[in-house]
């Protein structure tokens, strides 16, 4: 890849970190990732990988930009209130970034299109809403030994884990969905808009330190933090020998459809 | 006559904090005084090991163990 003067001008902030460099932007520039959620974490996710230079952005989401979405999902403005979200961000991507190609599903992520969906990318970032869907991203990515990066957002609280092929997984911590409605999500219990970007660049920083080879990644441990103390910290996760998808006996064997809670459901428009 | 009571204190680790308590103690006795939300629905980790639900009852807390209480968060998009 020959970068032009104004891709060397652009990139030139990482290019000068020696650990990323030419090679290291010119790995980011041919890296696909896709995000699962247009929403409070994939909006600052897909902003930092579109300004770095991503070459392929996938963005499934199948909702439409609402008035209370613009408190922390920063990729939307205003005037896209009611716009599918996944328009609204390639709309933004493209004007950050033209390098950027961005492709769109206005769908939500099911048992039955998982896989053909990710299989197209390097990395997938879970950006989502609701434990259904984060335990299919999890399954499907184990399952076709995909690198993906799990985050959750609560109140003043976030929580990420980044899972590679044999390390620990999203399911040998949290064994299987909790029953709907039992906990709450951000649009039943309210969070803190910028805990969205603590969350989120953190995500985003792992995309590109998996794409550069650059530092430590986040497996096998979960950060979380809480914004109120602004105390973060790393508990150390092995990987569950008894873990129902990546364990020494998988009962999981092909892709599940949790049920929704009602109320998200409702919220689908 | 004096009688001697002995309470075994001990230091443990609960999500990376301090505590010092009569040990051994259970897991679900820990669940308690610590006032975990939701009991049922989180993931416990004891000195690095996930311990499966139906042994929340039967293992025992001692001096110096590490033990992560670890729950759930799923917000994100909507």
């Amino acid at each position: 890849m020959d970068f032009t003067e104004d891709q060397i001008q652009r990139y030139s902030r990482h290019i000068i970190l020696q650990d990323v460099g030419v090679e290291g932007q010119e790995r980011i520039n041919k890296g696909k990732v896709l995000i699962v959620g247009a929403g409070g974490l994939g909006a600052p996710v897909a902003l930092y990988l579109a300004a770095a230079g991503v070459g392929t952005i996938g963005i499934i989401d199948g909702d439409v930009v609402d008035l209370s979405n613009l408190q922390r999902q920063v990729i939307h403005f205003t005037p896209d209130v009611n716009k599918a979200k996944v328009l609204s961000a390639k709309e933004k991507i493209n004007q950050l970034n033209p390098d950027v190609k961005v492709i769109t599903y206005h769908d939500f992520l099911t048992a039955a299109n998982a896989f053909e969906i990710i299989k197209d990318y390097d990395f997938v970032v879970d950006g989502t809403d609701n434990f259904p869907v984060k335990f299919l991203i999890n399954d499907a990515c184990v399952q076709a030994g995909k690198p993906f990066s799990h985050g959750g957002i609560l109140r003043f609280e976030g929580q990420t884990i980044t899972v590679l092929p044999g390390t620990a997984c999203y399911r040998c911590v949290f064994h299987s969905p909790p029953p709907p409605n039992a906990v709450p999500t951000c649009s039943q219990a309210g969070v803190l808009g910028a805990i969205a970007g603590m969350l989120g660049t953190i995500q985003a920083a792992e995309v590109l330190k998996y794409m550069t080879g650059v530092g430590d990644l986040l497996t096998n441990r979960l950060l979380t933090f809480n914004a109120k103390t602004m105390e973060f910290r790393t508990i150390k996760v092995k990987h569950n020998h008894r873990c129902a998808v990546c364990g020494d006996h998988p009962t999981i064997t092909e892709l599940i459809d949790y049920e929704q809670a009602t109320c998200e459901i409702k919220s689908k428009h | 006559m004096i009688i001697e009571i002995t309470i075994k204190m001990a230091k443990i680790q609960v999500n990376g904090n301090e505590q010092e308590l009569e040990v051994p103690i259970s897991l679900i006795d820990l669940i308690k005084k610590n006032d975990v939300a939701q009991p049922e629905m989180v993931s416990v980790q004891v000195n690095g090991e996930f311990l499966p639900r139906e042994n929340f009852n039967s293992t025992l807390i001692y001096d110096g163990d590490e033990v992560d209480f670890l729950y759930f968060m799923g917000g994100g998009s909507i």
